[in-house]
């Protein structure tokens, strides 16, 4: 998987406008396969929009956004790019809380979508090892029966990252994983980060500085809706620019 | 497929059949076997009466099916329970024959009485009982699936959603009061003579009938339990719950939904084809918004997305109906809308969930007294 | 309409005779009075001979016993031969001075005798009483005269028309006479030119009598007056067929103004607070009501008032139903905030009760409510009939919507409305009292469906089924504008309105409203936010 390099996902000159303003202005971003990238900008600067536009959510108003070799996401929807390797978690955790954590995971699983797949599914012993090896890696192995709304905020947090491994996504668009966290367990949502990192790739959104020295990655700095700065945290931290938008105001 | 079949079966689907069987053979018993001079004797009027308390339970377990497993509150099912019944009654009409006011051979009177010279192309086929029936459930799931695909294709969720179907009944309630769509206008379809060749007034055809409609029942409610403890079912909790997550998971919402839609407004489309040659009409006020809206608080107050519920809260509600407005005909409009209110207000999980409650808290004091907390979720 | 229109002439004439003629010209008085004596006597051809007579005068004052001799009215003494009109007062007759309208007692109707008259002399009255108005004092009475003449075409009358058309002075009655004149020309037996001329004349006259008229003369015709009869035919029915659709848009305005009363109360409700509140309609009939109620205790105890029961009823409805509205948000939908589907079906249940509970205090038929004298009668602008009961509330419907975009965008409570929709938890923390801004604007919301219920009280039935007709028109209205904005909802009842009254010609009413119906339900899945749309991640939140 990891024949990093290659570009996995590419937009080009993307832009979206609610009643004259200007969530993204002509936004370009790389991200290669196999790699992780933190995106980070202050509120407003167009980070939730941009995965509304890569996800399907919402259609760019000019601008291509185009996945792997040349499929082209905005002709798509929801679905059908979840179903092609994006896989999305949202900023508020959200989760299936009239179901167990081990239903949650057995949805995400990747298995056929249709109708008449789920209705007469079968599932096996190779989906009950798979989906216990990914409460393994989200460390929710001893809550597997417990509901979803029973969990705490961290716990829904693993529950969706693990939601997101079960459907073995190519990319993972992750949207601010550690708000809301204490620092213990924002330590262990970039360990977990890290660890799928290693075979998909992955872009995170995030405002809490210290989880991102800790992923210690590529940084992409987002600001009215363009890409400002791109570089290591280091890199960017000194960016003029940079200063005077998250300290300078 | 086995584990299709066997979603259906289990301790709750076992009690349900055994009920209702034993309800079938006691009315039958009363009704046909003692003599009607002894006070256990139940008169074919009850008889008919609890069937469409049955027809009724039918329609509430089809809004169950899609309110409180898919999310999708429909104020239009009585739509689909009346095109059933119409493809019924016309069935019945067609078997008249030349026993009806006119006497003519083919034409049902009101259209003899319109002066129309021959069958509309939509009444052919409806003189053979396999032909009404199939159409009770094709006319209503393809309205359904007309509509829906439309409706969830484009995202039409929630009270816009709610509103919109109660609109398409209120439109076809528009359209049935029409004379000349044929359909008998605001008179209906009634007078009805014979079913397969049974007198519709006797006893054993009423006892016959009861009977079919508590089958129906049955199969309609393993049918949907089957659904909804498949992984289907889960799914459709899932877009209950969390439509966007569903849809970032990959499924197609829209086809879930579109699936089990089109379903229940068959399902309700039965129960509309049993409940007519029981009551002996139907006409347009089937269509009233008045009466979906109804049948959702039957659900309400059986608890939703318990399927049983449903049933129960549909008899219970209709049972109370005929009682009060027997009695107290005045009350029975503030009593049902109190009930409305009670119902969303102190009792959001209906009967059965306060029951399961109860259960629970039992059960977990004689546990160990856990300090686990009943959760509270909508 | 006609009819009114007739009597209010008839009414004039008589109170014009009453005031001028009477007092100036007593010295005369006795000499009419044997003449109209004379009526009486001989046969009919001897009656015609003096109505011809009394015609000749050109004395008005003996309209009004022309008038009675047409109608019957016009009586005779058995002792003594006086001629009298009459007025039916029981078994008795009231007795009428013909010449001066003075009271001249009453006597039994046996004493009485009816002086006959049949068609002919029918004919020959209005005749008379046509070519007598058309020189009368009053420009009303030379009008209604020409206008008689142009119903009668009678040919006879043509010089009589030619005389007053010569000495009229008012522009507006010359041209009725002119078209009179006109219509009598086409059943003369005049020259072709004439003919052609007057074909002229009734077509710039227009309307429907006037297309008739023509055809009417093209089926008796020949050659070029017929081509030309038929061709003026065509042309006043295109302006017709104009006017018709005109008269669609105002059909179509006067339900859109129905519509978006019915629908602006839940503007505010659904719209701004997105409370699904099905007992809106039954908010309407309160209103409705309360009007009833008004006019009730005015009719009995302050009779005077009666002009202005509307004009009371419109603050007492807002109370009524603003009050209850207050009641229903703090009893029950504050509890139910979040659950949309929820406070769809307790809402219901609201409307239930309180259709029940009027039903059961003022029963379940018709309640009468009057109309003021100041909504009722019509007036007419070209080919079009505009009642003034659908004029006032259109003009009541903007007016009400132009208060509340008031209310909404100058008033400090409109500010703390929408600061509480559009972010209850900072406007809170900015100590906005947000349970009471909810609770005021459902007041406020449910207090303008009680005022739509009163304008609505003056054109349909004020029973407890009121609100239920126009519960899905009023969201048909506001989805289809879109949500939250309120010019939506005025473009989109309007919409509604004028779609609704163009499909009727073509599928009647009732199929009409469906295919509207079907329209709206595939718009919504199209734009499922209606016209008016806000965008943007506000929506989605």
């Amino acid at each position: 998987m990891s024949a990093a390099g290659d570009t996995l996902l590419y937009l080009d000159n993307v832009s979206v406008s609610f009643d004259g303003f200007k969530a993204l202005n002509a936004l370009s971003l790389v991200i290669a396969e196999g790699e992780m990238r933190a995106i980070i900008g202050p509120n407003g600067a167009g980070k939730t929009t941009m995965m509304d536009v890569i996800t399907g959510k919402t259609r760019p108003d000019m601008g291509t956004v185009s996945f792997g070799k040349d499929t082209d996401l905005t002709k798509l929807d929801e679905a059908a790019i979840a179903t092609l390797g994006i896989g999305r978690k949202f900023q508020k955790p959200t989760v299936f809380e009239s179901h167990t954590v081990y239903d949650n995971i057995l949805l995400a699983l990747d298995r056929p979508r249709g109708v008449l797949n789920t209705l007469f599914d079968k599932s096996n012993g190779a989906d009950h090892k798979r989906i216990d090896e990914i409460l393994e890696i989200t460390r929710l192995g001893d809550l597997k029966a417990e509901l979803g709304a029973n969990l705490s905020h961290g716990q829904k947090q693993w529950l969706e990252i693990g939601m997101l491994l079960a459907q073995d996504p190519m990319l993972l668009l992750v949207d601010e994983p550690a708000a809301g966290m204490t620092d213990a367990e924002t330590a262990e949502t970039a360990r977990l980060l890290k660890e799928i990192a290693k075979d998909h790739s992955v872009v995170v959104v995030e405002h809490d500085m210290d989880f991102v020295r800790d992923l210690g990655v590529k940084v992409t700095v987002l600001h009215e809706g363009r890409v400002l700065a791109e570089g290591s945290l280091d890199q960017v931290s000194a960016n003029q620019e940079v200063i005077d938008v998250y300290l300078g105001r | 497929m086995t584990n299709f079949i066997a979603g259906a079966l289990g301790i709750r689907s076992y009690v349900f059949i055994a009920v209702i069987a034993a309800i079938i053979f006691v009315v039958g018993f009363l009704n046909l076997a003692v003599p009607e001079t002894s006070s256990f004797y139940m008169s074919s009027y009850v008889v008919s009466l609890f069937g469409k308390y049955l027809c009724y339970a039918m329609l509430a377990l089809a809004i169950d099916l899609v309110w409180g497993f898919c999310g999708v509150l429909s104020l239009g099912h009585g739509a689909f329970f009346a095109l059933g019944g119409y493809a019924m009654g016309m069935y019945l009409m067609r078997q008249i024959g030349t026993r009806g006011v006119y006497g003519h051979p083919e034409l049902p009177d009101f259209m003899v009485f319109l002066n129309w010279k021959e069958l509309p192309w939509y009444w052919y086929g409806f003189d053979m009982f396999w032909f009404a029936a199939l159409m009770a459930v094709l006319v209503p799931g393809l309205l359904a699936f007309a509509f829906g695909w439309f409706a969830f294709r484009s995202r039409v969720t929630g009270v816009y959603l709610s509103i919109i179907t109660q609109a398409m009944t209120f439109a076809l309630l528009l359209a049935f009061f029409r004379n000349d769509m044929g359909f008998g206008g605001n008179n209906g379809l009634t007078d009805f003579k014979d079913i397969l060749g049974f007198d519709v007034q006797s006893d054993t055809t009423r006892v016959g009938l009861f009977a079919a409609s508590g089958i129906a029942l049955v199969a309609a409610y393993l049918l949907a339990q089957a659904i909804v403890t498949s992984k289907l079912g889960k799914i459709l909790i899932g877009v209950r719950d969390a439509e966007a997550r569903t849809r970032f998971l990959g499924y197609r919402v829209e086809h879930y939904k579109l699936f089990v839609w089109t379903l229940s407004a068959m399902i309700a489309g039965v129960a509309g084809a049993l409940y007519v040659p029981q009551v002996g009409i139907i006409n347009p006020s089937e269509f009233a918004p008045a009466n979906s809206i109804e049948a959702v608080i039957w659900v309400a107050v059986g608890g939703r997305g318990t399927l049983v519920g449903a049933a129960l809260g549909a008899v219970l509600v209709n049972g109370a109906k005929t009682v009060f407005t027997g009695v107290l005909p005045e009350v029975w409009l503030f009593a049902l809308g109190a009930l409305f209110i009670a119902v969303t207000l102190f009792l959001p999980k209906g009967i059965l969930g306060l029951a399961n409650q109860i259960m629970n808290k039992r059960r977990e004091r004689q546990a160990t007294g856990a300090s686990a907390q009943p959760q509270e979720a909508d | 309409m006609n009819t009114t229109f007739k009597s209010h002439a008839s009414l004039l004439l008589f109170l014009f005779s009453l005031f001028l003629f009477v007092p100036a010209a007593p010295a005369h008085a006795d000499e009419l009075t044997d003449q109209i004596n004379k009526l009486a006597e001989g046969g009919f051809n001897d009656r015609q001979k003096m109505i011809e007579a009394l015609a000749a005068t050109g004395d008005s004052r003996v309209v009004p016993a022309l008038e009675a001799l047409g109608d019957g009215m016009l009586y005779q003494q058995k002792l003594g031969g006086k001629v009298f009109i009459v007025e039916r007062a029981g078994s008795d007759f009231k007795l009428i001075d013909p010449v001066t309208l003075e009271d001249a007692g009453k006597m039994p109707k046996s004493a009485l005798e009816k002086i006959k008259v049949n068609n002919r002399l029918r004919r020959t009255v209005r005749d008379a009483l046509g070519g007598l108005q058309l020189n009368s004092k009053n420009a009303a009475d030379r009008l209604a005269a020409a206008g008689a003449v142009f119903q009668s075409r009678d040919p006879e009358a043509i010089p009589l028309l030619d005389a007053a058309i010569a000495k009229e002075t008012k522009a507006d009655v010359k041209k009725v006479m002119l078209e009179a004149r006109a219509a009598a020309v086409l059943s003369s037996d005049l020259d072709e030119n004439a003919k052609l001329e007057a074909i002229k004349v009734i077509e710039e006259r227009s309307g429907r009598d006037s297309r008739s008229l023509l055809l009417n003369f093209a089926n008796t015709a020949e050659g070029k007056l017929k081509t030309a009869a038929d061709e003026s035919a065509g042309i006043i029915e295109r302006s017709l067929a104009a006017w018709a659709g005109v008269q669609n848009v105002w059909y179509g305005l006067s339900l859109g103004s129905v519509l978006l009363l019915a629908a602006i109360g839940l503007a505010i409700t659904f719209g701004v607070m997105g409370v699904i509140n099905m007992a809106h309609g039954e908010m309407v009939m309160l209103g409705a009501y309360t009007t009833f109620v008004v006019q009730d205790v005015i009719r009995t105890s302050y009779p005077q008032l009666f002009e202005v029961s509307l004009l009371i009823s419109i603050p007492l409805a807002f109370l009524v139903a603003g009050a209850v509205g207050v009641a229903i948000e703090r009893g029950i939908i504050r509890w139910l905030y979040g659950r949309p589907l929820e406070t769809l079906l307790a809402t219901w249940g609201i409307s239930l009760a309180l259709q029940q509970t009027v039903r059961s205090i003022f029963g379940p038929t018709n309640q009468e409510v009057g109309t003021p004298d100041f909504m009722s009668g019509a007036f007419e602008i070209g080919q079009m009939t505009i009642t003034y009961n659908r004029l006032y509330i259109l003009v009541f419907a903007l007016v009400v919507l132009a208060a509340l975009m008031l209310v909404m965008k100058r008033t400090p409570y409109g500010l703390q409305m929408r600061a509480v929709t559009q972010n209850r938890s900072m406007a809170g923390a900015m100590g906005i009292r947000t349970d009471w801004v909810d609770a005021l604007t459902f007041g406020l919301g449910s207090g303008i469906a009680g005022i739509a219920g009163v304008a609505l009280s003056q054109i349909d039935n004020v029973s407890p089924n009121l609100g239920q007709s126009y519960i899905i028109d009023s969201f048909m209205v506001v989805v289809f504008g879109g949500v939250g904005n309120l010019w939506g909802t005025l473009v989109g009842a309007m919409t509604l309105g004028v779609a609704n009254k163009f499909l009727e010609p073509y599928a009647g009413a009732v199929l009409g409203k469906i295919v509207v119906l079907v329209f709206i339900i595939l718009f919504i899945q199209k734009k499922p936010r209606g016209m008016f749309a806000l965008k943007g991640r506000a929506v989605e939140a």
